[in-house]
Parts: C-alpha cells; sequence; structure tokens
C-alpha cells in the first residue's frame, strides 16, 4: 500500500486512492476543500480547482516535483508523494485566488438564498477565501427558471461544478439536463423548461454545493438554522426510505439525504449511496409519514457553528482596504465594497 | 533553403492525385507498406520531428507511447482545428495539397496500426473540408485506402469530421469529446489519450504538418530529415506570417534561420511595412509571450534569436518566448500593445469552455480591465491587479488554454509597462480611447 505525506503527517492508503481521499482518511485542517469533487458520483471532480495541493515530491521513484499544483480529487498517490496543502504559503494564495475567482460573479444575495448556512461557497470563502472583492464590473446575471415542479435553478448562483450533471447521468436514465453554451455565459439547462420528470431529480438539490438547485417546496420557508433536522426513515418502495428531516414544530418543512461530514450522501453498510426518491422527498410530509430514530449529527463544519472566524484577521483586512479605498469614487451597489457597509 | 513539404505546392493542379503522384507524390505510401510499422516509428524517432501543433513534443516518443492491448483497436487523429490567432499554415497546407496530408495519413496510421481514421477539421473551414473530401475519394479510388491497400492486406478508412468552430476543440482531449458527439470539454489528465482516447481507445492525436512531415521521413530515412534544422530542432517547420509586414504569408523555413533574416529578407517576410521600425513579435501564435524588438532579434545574452524551438524559448519567460504553432505576428512601432492585448483577451474570454473556475471567471475579468485601460478608466493598481490575476491562472488549470490566456498578459505587462501606464496617466493622449465604444455603437459616458 502506497505511503503519502500530506503537511508532513504520513499516511498508508490503498492503490489508487486519490490525494484528498488520503487527507480526508487523515481528517484535520490539512484536508483540501472540494466543491465539485463528490465522491458517489463517478467521474466528479477536476473543475473548480479548489483542491489543489502542490507535490513536492512525485513518488519513491520518481522524486521529481510535479510542475503545477494539482486537483488533489483527481490525483492519485504514489508511494512517497509528499504533498503540501496548508503548509505552503504560495499554495494557500493560489487557492485564495480560486476562491475570488468563483466569488467574482457570485451574486453574494445569501441573506434571500434558502441554501444559506449549509452552503459550500459560504465555508469556502470565510475559511480560504480574502474578505473583500478586487472586483468592480458589473455580475454577471441569469434568469431563474423552475426546472420541474420541484426545483428551482438560479443560475446566477452556479458554481458549474457539474454535481447536478452527473446526477442526471448516473441516476436519471433519460436525461435532459446538461451544460449549454461556453465559458462564463455557459449555463445549466434542461433546454426545455420543466422537462425533469425523474424519480430521483431531486437529488440534484442535495448535491449542489450552493444555492443554485433549491426545494420548490421548501423555498423561502425559513432559514435553516432555525430548523431541527432528524434522522428518519419510512417504507419506501423506490429507495431505502432513510432520510434527513428538517423540522419546525412538528412540521415537516423539508426533506434531504442524509449528508456526511464532508456534505455528501452517507452510503448504507454495503457502501451504496443513501439517495432518496422524489416520493420522499416532496410528498411525505408529515411527521407521521416517518419513523423518527433521533437529531443528526451535523458534524460538518458549516456557518451555523459561532466563533469559527478568526474576526481579528478580518478586521485587519477591511481596515487596509478602507485606507486604498479613501477618496476615491467608489460605485455603489454594483461591484467594490462600498466603505460604508463594513 | 531546403523545402520538404512545400516544394511543388505552386504546382498548377497539385491538389488532383494525377499531378500529385507525377511530383513524387505516394512514393512514401508503396514504401511506408513494403516496412515493418515500428520500423516507421524508428524512422521518426530518428528524424528528431517534434509536434507542430504548439507543444513541440517529439512525435516518435508520443507514437511509441501509445498503448497495444490485444483485440483493442486503435485510432490516429489528425488535429486540423486550427484556431490560434496568427496561425493559418494548416489551411494553407491543406487547401493547396491535400494528398500530402492524406498520404502521410497512410503511412503515419500504418505505422500506428489503425484502421480507422479521422481528421478533424475546424467548422468555419468548409471549403476545405471540401477539398479533403475529394482527395480522399480520389485515393479511395486510386487503392490507397480502403481494404487491401495496394494488395498489402492493410486496411484503412480515413474519415474527415467537422467541428462547430471553436478553439477549444483544438486540445486534443476536448477535439476526442467532440470527434465523439459530446460537448467539447477538455478531458482531465490522466488517462492520457495514447491509453485512452476516442471511444475509450489507445489513440494518437497529430498536427496536420506533423503529419505531412512524416512523408519526407519515410522518403527519404530519418537520419535525412534530422539533417536539416539545428540541434534538436530538426527539420522544417511552416510559419503563417502576418501583421505589419511587406510580404505576410505561409513560408516554409529550415529550423535554425536567424529571426533577423525572417523579417528583414525579401524571401521572407520582407521587411515592415511603410518603413516603419519594429516594435514587437509574438513568434508562435497569440498563446506564447510577447517580446520587445530588442528581444526577438537578440536573446538577452546578445547572440542572435533563431526560429527554432530552443532559440526563442532562451531566457524562459523573462526574456525569451516560444516556438508554438508558428504564427508570427509582426507589430509596428505604431501598435498599441494593451490594445492587441485586449484583443488576445477578448478571445480567450470568448474561447474558453467554462469547466475550471480561474479560466472561465479570470479570463473575462481580465478582458474587463483591459477594457478600463482602453477607455480611459483605469488605474495604476489595475496593472498589478492584471498580472496577479494571470498568474492565478496560470498553470491552474484543466488545459492549457488557461496557461494560453495568461502568458500574452504577463508578457505584455513585463516588457511594456509603461504603456499600460501611459494609458492610466495621460487617456486623452491614446489615440483609441474611444475604441471600445466604437465597437460597441454607444456614445463615451
Ligand atoms: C486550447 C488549445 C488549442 C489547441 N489548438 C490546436 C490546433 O488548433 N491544432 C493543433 O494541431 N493543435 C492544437 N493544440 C495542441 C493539441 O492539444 C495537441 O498538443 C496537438 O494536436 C498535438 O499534436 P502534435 O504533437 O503533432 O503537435 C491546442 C491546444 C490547446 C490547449
Ligand atoms: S446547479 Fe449546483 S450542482 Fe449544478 S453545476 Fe451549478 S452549482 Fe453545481
Ligand atoms: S482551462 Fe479553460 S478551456 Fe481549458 S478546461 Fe479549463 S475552462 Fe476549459
Ligand atoms: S474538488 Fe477537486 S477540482 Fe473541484
Amino acid at each position: 500500500m502506497p505511503k503519502v505525506t500530506i503537511d508532513n503527517q504520513t499516511i498508508e492508503v490503498p492503490e489508487g486512492t486519490t490525494i484528498l481521499n488520503a487527507a480526508r482518511m487523515m481528517g484535520g485542517p490539512s484536508v483540501p476543500p472540494a466543491m465539485c469533487y463528490y465522491s458517489s458520483l463517478k467521474t466528479s471532480g477536476g473543475y473548480c480547482r479548489t483542491c489543489i495541493v502542490k507535490v513536492t515530491k512525485g513518488s519513491e521513484k520518481d522524486p521529481r516535483p510535479m510542475p503545477k499544483p494539482v486537483a488533489s480529487c483527481r490525483t492519485s498517490v504514489m508511494d512517497g508523494m509528499v504533498v503540501e496543502n496548508i503548509t505552503s504559503p504560495d499554495l494557500l494564495e493560489a487557492r485564495a485566488g480560486v476562491v475570488e475567482f468563483l466569488l467574482i460573479n457570485h451574486p453574494l444575495d445569501c441573506p434571500i438564498c434558502d441554501q444559506a448556512g449549509e452552503c459550500h461557497l459560504q465555508d469556502l470563502g470565510y475559511e480560504n477565501g480574502k474578505a473583500l472583492t478586487r472586483y468592480k464590473f458589473r455580475r454577471r446575471t441569469f434568469e431563474k427558471i423552475d426546472i420541474g415542479p420541484y426545483i428551482k435553478l438560479h443560475m446566477t448562483r452556479c458554481i458549474l461544478c457539474y454535481r447536478c450533471v452527473k446526477v442526471a447521468e448516473q441516476l436519471c436514465p433519460g436525461r435532459v439536463h446538461g451544460v449549454i453554451n461556453r465559458g462564463d455565459v455557459a449555463e445549466i439547462s434542461t433546454y426545455i423548461t420543466e422537462a425533469i420528470d425523474n424519480e430521483f431529480s431531486g437529488n440534484m438539490i442535495d448535491v449542489c454545493p450552493v444555492g443554485a438547485l433549491t426545494d420548490r417546496t421548501f423555498r423561502f420557508k425559513s432559514r435553516v438554522w432555525f430548523t431541527k433536522p432528524m434522522d428518519a426513515h419510512r417504507k419506501c418502495k423506490t429507495c431505502a426510505g432513510k432520510a434527513r428531516i428538517w423540522l419546525k414544530g412538528s412540521e415537516v418543512l423539508r426533506v434531504t439525504v442524509r449528508k456526511d461530514e464532508w456534505g455528501e450522501v452517507q452510503r448504507d453498510s454495503e457502501g451504496g449511496p443513501l439517495w432518496i426518491c422524489n416520493e420522499c422527498r416532496f410528498h411525505t410530509k408529515k411527521a407521521s409519514d416517518w419513523i423518527i430514530e433521533g437529531p443528526s449529527e451535523i458534524s460538518r463544519h458549516s456557518v451555523i457553528s459561532a466563533n469559527h472566524y478568526d474576526l481579528a484577521t478580518l478586521k485587519l483586512d477591511v481596515a487596509k482596504q478602507r485606507k486604498k479605498l479613501e477618496g476615491k469614487k467608489v460605485l455603489l451597489g454594483e461591484g467594490p465594497l462600498n466603505p460604508n457597509n463594513v | 533553403m531546403k523545402r520538404l513539404l512545400f516544394e511543388h505546392i505552386n504546382v498548377p493542379g497539385i491538389q488532383s492525385l494525377e499531378t500529385y503522384k507525377a511530383h513524387g507524390g505516394y512514393r512514401a505510401l508503396t514504401k511506408a507498406l513494403s516496412m515493418k510499422p515500428e520500423d516507421i516509428v524508428e524512422e521518426v524517432k530518428k528524424s528528431g520531428l517534434r509536434g507542430r501543433g504548439g507543444a513541440g513534443f517529439p512525435t516518435g516518443m508520443k507514437w511509441s507511447f501509445i498503448a497495444k492491448p490485444p483485440g483493442v483497436p486503435r485510432h490516429l487523429v489528425c488535429n486540423a482545428d486550427e484556431s490560434e490567432p496568427g496561425t493559418f499554415k494548416d489551411r494553407y497546407l491543406m487547401e493547396r495539397i491535400p494528398h500530402l496530408l492524406i498520404e502521410g495519413m497512410i503511412c503515419s496510421s500504418f505505422a500506428l496500426g489503425a484502421h480507422v481514421s479521422y481528421i478533424y477539421i475546424r467548422g468555419e473551414m468548409m471549403y476545405v473540408y471540401h477539398i479533403l473530401e475529394a482527395a480522399i475519394q480520389e485515393a479511395y479510388d486510386a487503392g490507397y485506402l480502403g481494404k487491401n491497400i495496394l494488395n498489402s492486406g492493410y486496411d484503412l478508412d480515413l474519415y474527415v469530421h467537422c467541428g462547430g468552430g471553436a478553439y477549444i476543440c483544438g486540445e486534443e482531449t476536448a477535439l476526442i469529446e467532440s470527434l465523439e458527439g459530446k460537448r467539447g470539454n477538455p478531458r482531465i489528465k490522466p488517462p492520457f489519450p495514447a491509453v485512452s482516447g476516442v471511444w475509450g481507445r489507445p489513440t494518437v492525436v497529430n498536427n496536420v504538418e506533423t503529419i505531412a512531415a512524416v512523408v519526407p521521413i519515410v522518403n527519404d530515412g530519418g537520419d535525412a530529415y534530422a539533417k536539416v534544422g539545428i540541434g534538436k530542432s530538426t527539420g522544417t517547420k511552416l510559419i503563417s506570417a502576418c501583421g505589419h509586414i511587406n510580404k505576410p504569408g505561409v513560408y516554409e523555413i529550415e529550423l535554425g534561420l536567424p529571426v533577423e533574416e525572417f523579417i528583414y529578407s525579401d524571401t521572407y517576410c520582407g521587411g515592415i511595412k511603410n518603413g516603419k521600425k519594429l516594435k514587437a513579435v509574438v513568434a508562435g501564435g497569440s498563446s506564447v509571450p510577447v517580446l520587445p524588438a530588442h528581444l526577438i532579434l537578440k536573446t538577452a545574452a546578445g547572440e542572435p534569436r533563431l526560429m527554432s524551438y530552443e532559440s526563442l524559448a532562451e531566457g524562459g519567460f523573462q526574456s525569451g518566448t516560444m516556438l508554438g504553432s508558428g504564427g508570427f505576428i509582426v507589430m509596428d512601432e505604431d501598435t498599441s500593445i494593451v490594445k492587441n492585448l485586449w484583443n488576445f483577451t477578448r478571445f480567450y474570454h470568448h474561447e474558453s469552455c467554462g469547466q475550471c473556475s480561474p479560466c472561465r471567471e479570470g479570463t473575462g475579468w481580465m478582458e474587463k480591465i483591459l477594457h478600463d485601460f482602453l477607455d480611459g478608466h483605469a488605474d495604476l493598481e489595475d496593472i498589478d491587479l492584471l498580472f496577479d490575476i494571470q498568474q492565478k491562472i496560470d498553470g491552474k488549470t484543466i488545459c492549457p488554454l488557461g496557461d494560453a490566456a495568461a502568458w500574452p498578459v504577463a508578457s505584455a505587462i513585463r516588457h511594456f509597462r509603461s504603456e499600460f501606464e501611459e494609458y492610466v496617466k495621460n487617456p486623452s493622449g491614446i489615440k483609441d480611447v474611444k475604441h471600445y465604444y466604437r465597437i460597441h455603437n454607444m456614445q463615451p459616458a
């Protein structure tokens, strides 16, 4: 079994393990953030570039360092490989760059976004980004569309991680969901609006790391942190019926898959992902429909967890930026930070 | 001057098989079929031929990497998607002497053991597609393609596939996706095409000119080919020269020709138009770093710069560039580097496939900032911001398009920073302040 050293900690992992998964086995702060990789979806990963790491030694056999940072989610470990993640300041700077790219055209409409509180982009921004933007142009926008009766697509929030495309490809036979156009005007589309009609299509909502795909039966009902997640199950002909229900009082506001600490769907004892069907997700909204197992453990770090962020550094940045903006005309509302708001 | 590909390019009617044959065409085919495939690969290795599509990877080595699992077909794909700004050599070759490419395809396919091969051609070049189709039909009729070619027992079918006209489909794995009928997104490597390419089968992708060069290699042997050129830059190279020169066009040069001679000799570019001074050159297609006159004519060490992979690259990106695809863009003293850079950046923004964040978002951002320079809205910090953005794209993407978008920006700032500053300090003095508004049919604010 190959041995790999990540941020000075060595671990032995099965042949073919990716650097990202090796880091996850190790746990701790050296696990690179992953926005597009999703272990239950084949061929996912490689797109967003947030998981990049520096390989300073290729392997025991070929110790040369890799010339460029690599996507840890798509690079297999070699025996003797040495990887730097949080121990490399350059790498962290490069990752901050990726975060900035993901954010320059993002609407930052968290206050009205259903995903806020469990959004991977929020976490990524806080943990790996900079406090302020350098982008001063109008942000890209798209019209909101309903893709089928259950799902709303806010393309403006999408980071093109392709996860939902993989769900369509791998869980929904006869898929009608993909990417059209290219570059920064590429968009997720069903081509014919409202065309998604498949028992498992709702899982797209759960894999979406941001608020681009939201549950139309839950939209604007509640902020997620005001709801209580419970693991529950029911007898279902289509799926395993093991889900997470989000309660407000005794009302089931929404149903999602059970997620693990990486924000990915949990697996059953045989390793099969516990996807749920649209029946369980959208049509089983009475608490009496479910047998409640108990409160869910939300082990993943999240915005919900308080005092997580280093406010001292955040403030420093703000002071610096304020100074830079002093005496300058600032376009209010679109683009750079309004110094009155920070 | 040695010409290996274009010796007969100006013969009237060379497009037809009959005339091509009368001028020594298809000799290489007969010879190749009498050789062992691995001996052809060996000759190509000996020739030192390097990929002419841009990266300059040794072709013989690429061929020997192709996986050969038993019972699995292999494919050769010719990359004729030529869309790099400044590069127009492949089109010229296919248009003028299509049988050279077809002969090269047959010899190379035989060497690789491929029985179905493809030419992936850029969608906009529809008329070249028809020329190739006609030439392929002639080759079928002559028994050079199809079953049992010239009674050798070797079968080969050759298809031309028309792309939709996307630059990114020139990247070999995007090309393969597109050929399979999918969206032209580059694949994440590994696996490399040599292991899993078209339909998941071992595949070699080569540029038009690379494949054409196999013909003289088979005819005269790898050693003879290696004698042409200089050092590890063997053979000849097609250079498409454009910009402010007296004689734009496609030239076949022996690698090692001094750049100065190429620009000023009447055999080639014939000097700068209207007697102006040379300001800068982009030597290998829009993706490679731009060099100011003093660095393109001589290296930083004062040696004369030669048209070869090594000499152009001397000095690294600090003071050198790359031979790239051979798109030689010459700019005279009146050219605005900033405007030229904006134009290139606009191109990469438009052509990014959008898979990876740095390229998808960064190219558009850089274009917008460059707009600001042209409009007189930029400030000095924007120069550093641009440099920082390109640095954050470079090397962090799936395919090299991201790098290709970053390098021109880096080099323009490195060598022409004062010009950017001029746009900031003296916007009304810049002739093209209203340029952006003009092309968008708007009034300046
Ligand atoms: C964005 C991009 C565009 C490319 N376009 C072309 C092209 O139009 N023609 C070409 O031959 N190679 C192109 N290439 C290079 C190919 O990926 C590949 O390296 C080449 O076809 C290999 O052939 P060679 O070894 O004969 O050079 C491009 C690469 C990139 C990254
Ligand atoms: S809609 Fe969501 S899941 Fe789909 S590509 Fe966009 S961000 Fe990813
Ligand atoms: S670098 Fe650009 S063109 Fe290449 S895969 Fe990434 S987004 Fe697509
Ligand atoms: S998680 Fe690895 S590139 Fe997105």
